[in-house]
């Protein structure tokens, strides 16, 4: 503290700064903070991506986003693959946790290495891979139904409406689970191990020290992982692409999806814009409102 | 005494039991890959789990000589790709860390906020402006336009990771430094760089694991095929063999290999990096 005065290596001046901080503030705003304005604007015509833009729809787009079926279907989607991720990868992902990372379990490397290693995988890579395993004709689950149900023809999962969400969130929990153990088992080593010995030695059951000394001693990656899990599900997009593009009749479709095909398959650059800003805004409510509930907790 | 003894042994029975099973779950899809890459179509449909007899070598030595697909060519964009925007990530961010970081001034800290709102911003918002600005600056189906928005859109993370670390590095140092007469550059380039060598370890694994596994910027980019990387040439590539799933398999697999390698080679930090980033930030 009592350098703070002396340190020093001069002053900053102007074309220091301009070397160190220029490069990195064109490229953000160029290619961050522009665009999403510019889709902000966007969002208010009708516009193909070429010409100039000059069919103002006011708030028609927003008004058309509202009522549009399929908006309605991607957004439902979104939010089963997040309740999905919170009611069954957390917890799993968190027992997971607990065993791999007790000191007297023998093997939890080897265990930990092969749980995160999907995480690595590209999601094209996962979702084609995928593809092959639901197959009807040469995958796995129809070696499956073949012991199974011999006589019974295997059910195309991707391919059936009913099917095809719960079909791909199977995949996601394969691929993301090990990476929410991870997150916890991180949480995990930060609890002091004394308060867990004096839990033990005052008699607290396994469960009742789980509850009041792990889980609170966890908060900090819980709410990551719930953060991540949510955030995560509205910009879902590559798995979704590769495991048959939201198809068949949108019922695998997410909101990521339904905006590519809008914006770049049917070139209506302006209504794109209009669910960008309603992903954006989304995104930015639930930030505002989780930020705020950790607050009043903390 | 002897029941307690029994239990803790039923637990552990019952700890080693879910691991098996969910390691199973993960690893018999990999497996399947693998295998099912040595086999012929009619041994892939009667057996997609079984081990291939006999093995056919065929589709990976095709796929390896360039017989089929363009393997090593989507391997080499992919790295190009990967290596240029880890190289922006480091240029670009170690200066602008290290100006946040040790440097005052008076914007500072609200320039820090500014580039904090870039996590607040998914790419998916990003994605039909950036097409339209990307072809007004003429840089649809070019590399470089391929790496730019990947390294815009990991500043705002790397940045906090990166000036949280420099801002730790003791004030000492920089006296000394001063001492022996070193400007701005000679401190950031001859105390700061190396003193940051994990952080800057952290920050390559993580970019370089993202731009490997990206599909929407590239897919968004490019147009024609000799620039495809990795995992647009996993999709290019099923549309092509339909349903010749052993050559899809077989190229599947190629196409993992590199990442599970950097993993096997570099898993504490990719591990540390793609959690213990997010859990520091």
């Amino acid at each position: 503290m009592r350098s703070r005065h002396r340190a020093g290596i001069g002053k900053a001046s102007f074309l220091t700064l301009a070397i160190l901080l220029g490069p990195a503030l064109i490229l953000f705003t160029t290619l961050v903070i522009v665009p999403v304005f510019e889709a902000a604007v966007f969002s208010f015509y009708r516009w193909n991506g070429l010409g100039p833009m000059v069919d103002f729809r006011g708030l028609q787009n927003y008004a058309q986003f509202i009522q549009d079926a399929i908006v309605h279907k991607a957004l439902l989607h979104n939010v089963i693959i997040a309740v999905v991720s919170l009611v069954l990868e957390l917890p799993l992902a968190m027992v997971l946790a607990l065993i791999v990372s007790d000191p007297k379990f023998k093997g939890s490397v080897f265990f930990r290495t092969f749980f995160f290693l999907p995480y690595v995988l590209s999601e094209v890579i996962t979702g084609v891979l995928w593809q092959f395993i639901y197959n009807p004709q040469y995958g796995v689950v129809k070696a499956f139904y073949a012991l199974v149900f011999p006589a019974v023809q295997a059910p195309a999962l991707l391919g059936d409406t009913s099917t095809v969400l719960w079909a791909i969130l199977v995949v996601i929990v394969w691929k993301y689970f090990g990476f929410h153990m991870t997150i916890f088992i991180a949480g995990l080593q930060d609890i002091p191990r004394e308060q867990i010995e004096a839990a033990t030695i005052d008699g607290a059951s396994k469960w009742r020290i789980f509850g009041s000394v792990t889980l609170p001693g966890m908060r900090t990656s819980v709410q990551l992982s719930v953060f991540f899990s949510i955030i995560g599900s509205f910009q879902l997009f590559d798995i979704v692409w590769a495991m048959g593009k939201g198809d068949p009749v949108n019922a695998g479709e997410t909101i990521v999806t339904y905006m590519y095909k809008i914006g770049l398959q049917r070139f209506n650059i302006g209504y794109g814009g209009t669910i960008a800003v309603c992903i954006f805004l989304i995104c930015l409510v639930f930030n505002i409102f989780y930020q705020k509930i950790l607050v009043k907790e903390g | 005494m002897q029941s307690m003894k029994g239990q803790t042994r039923l637990m552990a029975a019952v700890k080693y039991l879910i691991c098996a099973i969910v390691l199973l779950i993960v690893v018999v899809p990999l497996y399947i890959s693998v295998m099912g890459g040595f086999k012929s179509t009619g041994q892939l449909r009667a057996e997609p789990m079984g081990f291939p007899s006999p093995f056919y070598a065929n589709q990976y030595l095709d796929l390896l000589t360039g017989k089929q697909g363009s393997f090593w060519m989507e391997l080499m964009n992919s790295l190009i790709i990967g290596i240029g925007t880890v190289a922006g990530v480091l240029l670009v961010g170690t200066f602008a860390a290290y100006a946040l970081a040790r440097m005052k001034f008076k914007l500072n800290s609200l320039i820090y906020a500014y580039f904090q709102l870039g996590l607040l911003f998914p790419l998916a918002v990003a994605i039909l402006p950036l097409y339209v600005q990307l072809r007004t600056f003429k840089l649809l189906d070019t590399r470089i336009g391929v790496v730019l928005p990947q390294v815009a859109f990991q500043l705002a993370m790397m940045l906090m990771l990166l000036r949280g670390f420099i801002k730790a590095i003791p004030n000492e140092l920089e006296e000394a430094s001063a001492i022996d007469g070193c400007g701005q550059f000679g401190f950031l380039f001859r105390v700061i760089v190396p003193l940051s060598t994990p952080i800057l370890a952290t920050v390559s694994v993580i970019t370089l694991v993202g731009s490997w596994d990206n599909f929407f910027t590239p897919l968004l980019v490019f147009n024609s095929q000799r620039k495809f990387t990795l995992p647009m040439g996993v999709m290019d590539f099923m549309g092509q063999h339909a349903s010749d799933w052993n050559m899809i398999l077989s190229f599947l697999t190629l196409a993992m290999v590199p990442a599970v390698v950097l993993y096997v080679l570099c898993q504490k930090y990719i591990v540390a990096g793609l959690t213990g980033g997010a859990v520091k930030g």
